[in-house]
């Protein structure tokens, strides 16, 4: 019974964790699959909704910044805004540059974050980062405290999926697909492709901060490991690739499969090393579970490569709605 | 109706458009011809703000728009085609249509949700003008269809439809007949006359189809290495010696 609950348990988890992903992917299927944005510090605005919600909502602490103490919709709407206010910073600067400099440009923009999060001591405590974060409902006794968490993540994912569907099929959304598909003929109809890119790429980053915040009170403890770019940016690029950019639905089930599997394979792999025979498991090498982590990353990205092949646009591909 | 003085546009040690000047007359449909290299296109992009002049002024309905963007000249009235069709590969023909005409508050994306109805109505409106226009380009069974499935010319015909989607006044079409087959070609030069008549537009268009330029465009404009050869009624360009040796070869006389 013991180990059915803690599998119940750890399912609960890989939903909820999935879940704060699928708003991460929908964040950024409004950059790339409306507006063709390139970003590739995705980890970034991650990281600033992370540290932002934590040193807006922990207790007075001298270990880092914070004691604010604020209800948690304001923490996640001030989040929300300032990561907002640099994606805009950002997009004056990068937005003009073509596609592909300005994924290198958000690659580096995300290392600064990330750098600047690990180094500014007196603010985020560094490497050892925020703790004693509080997480909604965390006084309800188990698991009642993780399933009323899981629901709050459901009802976001929700939201945003709606809010961007009906952004997607807007006027607003046709002008993003249209430059996203031609820029010189979008501007010679009359469309400020400057103001347009701006917004796709400010809305989404908002969103990642959203998934940040979430992340954050979820795991109760963020530190500049949030910002690795290997599981928060990378990992959700794969995830909106598989299921299908341009196509909201897509994002959100190309999260929960890729997080299922690229935490399930952790779950398998650990299990399968654990239940080894000890006469067989001289002839392999020593330092054999640490190695798993890169068997992971390798598998994600045979995976990907699948897909690529089988599914070239996804397994939702875009759909451009069809005027009655 | 549009005026261009001394325009010149530098790349480089190449001077493509070189002291260029001429007028558009209201009402009129005026040819642009002259040798590849001659600065057509790239006068065209300097009109429609696509480039800016290294000098030169460009004045639109007595204003100076020189320098301005290709946006801001739209709202003005001022629309370009391309010579290499520029469709939306992935959207519907219709929506193609629909995404041109201004004035859709649903653009700014929060109307969505403030003020859904103003947004609905507009998009009714511009729904019947782009199925009007898919009509007059006869290409209704196709407004479903993925533009990037179109044939060559089809695409070119979508291209002169964007054109129909707001109120124009000067329209710039660049090779409106470029790979179009013979009928098809007569077809776009029937529309194009039909769009100065019924709706009062003015056209500027390159072409090097000259039983086109010939049946439709009065004046003719030859440039020929970034400047001004000649202007005037095609039956004297026909004749001209410096047009002959520098376009048209020596067969056309």
């Amino acid at each position: 019974m013991d180990l059915f609950y803690g599998y119940f348990l750890y399912a609960i988890s890989l939903v909820t964790i999935g879940g704060i992903y699928a708003i991460l992917t929908l964040g950024l299927n409004i950059q790339w699959g409306f507006a063709g944005l390139f970003n590739a510090g995705i980890a970034g605005f991650f990281a600033i909704g992370a540290y932002s919600a934590a040193i807006l909502t922990t207790m007075p602490t001298d270990r880092h910044l914070g004691g604010y103490e604020m209800p948690y919709i304001v923490a996640a709407l001030v989040a929300m805004v300032a990561s907002g206010l640099i994606a805009w910073v950002i997009g004056k600067i990068c937005l003009r540059l073509r596609s592909d400099y300005l994924a290198i440009a958000t690659i580096g923009i995300a290392e600064i974050i990330r750098l600047v999060f690990k180094n500014e001591v007196w603010a985020t405590n560094g490497h050892r980062g925020i703790s004693e974060v509080p997480k909604p409902f965390e006084g309800l006794p188990q698991p009642w405290n993780d399933l009323a968490f899981l629901a709050i993540v459901g009802l976001i994912v929700l939201a945003v999926y709606l809010l961007s569907e009906r952004a997607h099929k807007s006027p607003w959304g046709r002008v993003m697909t249209a430059i996203r598909e031609n820029e010189p003929a979008s501007h010679a109809a009359g469309k400020n492709i400057e103001t347009f890119r701006m917004q796709g790429f400010v809305i989404g980053s908002m969103i990642m901060a959203l998934a940040g915040a979430m992340m954050s009170h979820y795991l109760k403890f963020i530190n500049p490991a949030v910002s690795e770019p290997i599981a928060s940016t990378f990992l959700v690029w794969v995830m909106l690739i598989v299921g299908g950019s341009g196509n909201n639905k897509g994002a959100i089930i190309g999260a929960f499969l890729m997080w299922f599997i690229w935490s399930g394979t952790e779950l398998v792999l650990s299990t399968i090393v654990q239940n080894i025979p000890p006469d067989l498991l001289s002839y392999l090498p020593a330092d054999l579970s640490v190695r798993l982590a890169y068997v992971r990353i390798f598998m994600i990205g045979l995976l990907l490569q699948i897909f690529l092949q089988k599914y070239p646009s996804g397994i939702f591909p875009e759909k451009r709605p069809i005027a009655r | 109706m549009l005026t261009v003085e001394d325009l010149t546009m530098q790349f480089g040690g190449v001077k493509a458009v070189n002291k260029c000047s001429f007028t558009i007359n209201e009402g009129t449909i005026t040819g642009l011809i002259g040798p590849n290299g001659a600065g057509k296109t790239t006068t065209f992009n300097l009109i429609a703000g696509a480039l800016k002049p290294t000098s030169g002024k460009i004045y639109f309905q007595g204003q100076d728009i020189t320098g301005k963007a290709t946006h801001q000249l739209f709202h003005q009235g001022l629309v370009r085609t391309f010579q290499i069709p520029h469709e939306f590969a992935r959207m519907t023909v219709l929506e193609n249509l629909m995404v041109v005409p201004p004035n859709q508050p649903g653009e700014a994306i929060w109307n969505n949700w403030l003020m859904p109805k103003k947004v609905f109505d507009r998009e009714e409106e511009v729904k019947a003008r782009a199925e009007d226009t898919l009509d007059f380009l006869q290409i209704t069974h196709l407004r479903d269809e993925y533009a990037g499935n179109l044939s060559g010319g089809q695409k070119k015909l979508l291209e002169l439809g964007r054109t129909m989607m707001t109120d124009a006044k000067l329209v710039l079409l660049d090779e409106p007949g470029a790979g179009v087959n013979p009928t098809l070609i007569l077809k776009i030069r029937d529309m194009i006359a039909r769009l100065r008549d019924e709706r009062g537009y003015t056209f500027c268009l390159i072409e090097h189809d000259m039983d086109m330029i010939s049946s439709l465009c009065d004046p003719v404009i030859v440039l020929a290495e970034g400047t001004v050869l000649m202007e005037g009624d095609i039956h004297d360009i026909r004749q001209n010696k410096a047009v002959i040796d520098a376009y048209l070869g020596g067969g056309a006389a």
